[in-house]
């Protein structure tokens, strides 16, 4: 009676064995539905993150779509904003950008070989990497009100290109400097240390092996500000935007309407003042103006991912 | 026979940690003097003194001296000037991100040699003698990081190779090879010692009996003895040694 049990145990047993040994077992099976549960849930929250941006882009190219052309990129504003094009908010918005970015592009970097390559690890340097830490996290108001009182004020820039620039400037600085460490901290320690044993003095160090190795990145970082310069309202606010201002549309000097001291009309800015301040501007001049604003912002970003997958793809370890 | 590297009395402190006790050591001139013992014992820091690369860990305390041919490591002046005369290979294997040509180029450029040609007989004889020309001859240009690690191990000694160096120190240079790199190097390592000085910090007690004229064993941070390589192997005066060597313990 035991022996039989015993058999027919056996034989089952064997019966198991000869059947697809990769079977999957009823464990695997639930491993595998929620695993595809939490694939398809995943992807669908992704998808609702993007909707809505294809959803602005369109409706506001679709608002925008009659007055979009070149002669609204090159045409100043007329009749009081109601007609024409923002040829001069959209010079300035350059002349901002490239201003500021000439400023804090070389602080900014600098700052961060030197916070990454030669400050020693003492309290000196960590009072400063909170200092820039929490500068980048302060809101751009407060870098307006800061622009106000440092540099219309006490340097006597008065509301100008200058002013305005420098407050950029300052707006974007900590953002480099955090950049740049971050592109030079993912060159391996290690390539330093061969250097250094080799009698290279930490500035060769830097500049032949350190450097050629992270430029990608700090590009990236700094390349990203141009979009954040473009696009902030608050800092030029008080510092340099102005309402309107009637500049050159044709020849050479269409090019440099703004000296350093004038106050510059911006995207931006001028975006807000259609919205708000003037009557009778038609949905399609304020919507293509956002258009533009939107459409530098996303090609720079474009740029600079381009840029960044370009570079790494030359990637060297 | 003279003495290349004098150390006198040398501790050094990581914060309030004993990395090295009072050690006092004479390392002769073209000779292979190997060091042993277990992890966490000295070894690397003890290197890192003598080409003063320890100046890079700034918790680091120094007491004692350094002598390098009779001159004070820790206060020559040309810290730059000593680390050329000191060659270093460190455990893991490192390719610069440069082609091979400019990795062993590198340290010569450096230190100003621009000539072409001279490069080209450096870049070369430094390459032979580290065993790898002929496999790297005809790709001198491809990225020193893709070559292999047993490759990279060697362009790291002929880079350590490439300023002539008096004193080539290895810190467990086999550790991430193969084992007939290990051998290949080995050979290297005995044919250099009628040039230059070598300090071999090993974890291969057998490597050390294979390879070096004198040996010391360090444990927990001290010198514990150093001798002609066959008295530690045979007639240790401690007992701790001879049960290092013997593999008994660490
Ligand atoms: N940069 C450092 N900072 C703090 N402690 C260190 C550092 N480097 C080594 N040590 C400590 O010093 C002691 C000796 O280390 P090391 O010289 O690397 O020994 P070994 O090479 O023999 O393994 C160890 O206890 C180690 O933890
Ligand atoms: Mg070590």
């Amino acid at each position: 009676m035991n022996k039989a049990v015993d058999n027919q145990a056996l034989l089952s047993s064997l019966a198991v064995a000869k059947s697809n040994p990769f079977a999957p077992t009823p464990l695997e099976e639930r491993k595998r539905i929620k695993e595809a549960i939490a694939k398809w849930l995943l992807a669908i929250i992704t998808l609702m993150l993007v909707l809505p941006v294809i959803a602005i882009l369109g409706y506001l190219v679709f608002k925008a779509w009659p007055i979009l052309g070149p002669s609204f990129l090159l045409e100043n504003p007329q009749d009081n904003m109601t007609a024409g094009g923002i040829w001069a908010p959209l010079v300035g918005t350059f002349f901002l950008v490239v201003i500021s970015l000439l400023i804090a592009a070389p602080i900014g970097v600098l700052a961060g070989v030197y916070l990454n390559e030669y400050a020693g690890d003492n309290w000196a340097t960590r009072v400063v990497n909170l200092a820039v830490m929490n500068l980048a996290g302060v809101p751009s108001i407060v870098h307006a009100l800061f622009g106000v009182g440092a540099f219309v004020l006490f340097a006597g820039m008065g509301r100008s290109l200058l002013a305005a620039s420098c407050t950029l400037a300052v707006m974007t600085l900590p953002v480099i400097i955090t950049s740049t460490r971050e592109a030079l901290s993912s060159v391996p320690m290690s390539f330093r240390e061969a250097c250094w044993n080799m009698g290279a003095t930490r500035w060769q160090t830097i500049r032949t092996i350190v450097l050629p190795n992270s430029i990608s990145g700090i590009l990236t970082g700094v390349i990203l500000q141009v979009s954040r310069a473009a696009g902030e309202t608050a800092p030029i606010l008080f510092t340099g935007a102005v309402f309107f201002r009637d500049v050159p549309e044709h020849g050479w000097e269409a090019f440099f309407p703004y000296g350093l001291h004038d106050r510059v009309m911006a995207l931006s800015y001028h975006l807000f003042t259609l919205v708000t301040q003037v009557r009778g501007v038609s949905d399609e001049i304020q919507y293509g103006t956002a258009v533009v604003l939107i459409g530098l912002v996303l090609f720079v970003n474009a740029l600079s991912i381009a840029l960044r997958s370009y570079l790494r793809s030359r990637k060297k370890w | 026979m003279s003495i290349q590297i004098d150390f006198r009395n040398l501790t050094v402190k990581y914060g309030h940690k004993f990395a090295l006790q009072d050690v006092s050591l004479e390392i002769p001139e073209k000779r292979i003097f190997a060091i042993i013992g277990p992890a966490n014992s000295g070894k690397t820091t003890l290197l890192k003194c003598i080409n003063r690369t320890i100046d890079f860990v700034s918790h680091a305390k120094v007491q004692g001296r350094v002598l390098i041919d009779g001159e004070d490591v820790f206060r020559i002046r040309n810290v730059y000037e000593l680390r050329r005369k000191v060659g270093m290979v460190f455990p893991l294997p490192v390719g610069l991100p440069l082609s091979v040509y400019e990795n062993v180029a590198y340290a010569p450029r450096r230190a100003g040699i621009h000539d072409r040609h001279e490069l080209d007989a450096i870049v070369e004889k430094c390459l032979r003698q580290a065993m790898l020309w002929d496999e790297v001859k005809d790709r001198l240009q491809l990225l020193g990081t893709r070559l292999s690690g047993g490759q990279q191990q060697r362009l790291t000694l002929a880079r350590a190779l490439s300023l002539r160096p008096e004193i080539l120190c290895l810190d467990e240079f086999s550790i991430a090879i193969d084992p007939v790199t290990t051998m290949r190097i080995e050979d290297i390592l005995r044919e250099l010692k009628n040039e230059m000085t070598i300090v071999l910090v090993t974890n291969l007690v057998q490597q050390a009996h294979r390879l070096a004229d004198y040996t010391a064993f360090f444990s927990a941070s001290r010198l514990i003895e150093a001798n002609r390589t066959e008295t530690i192997f045979n007639q240790a005066a401690h007992r701790l040694t001879a049960r290092y060597v013997a593999g008994d313990f660490g």
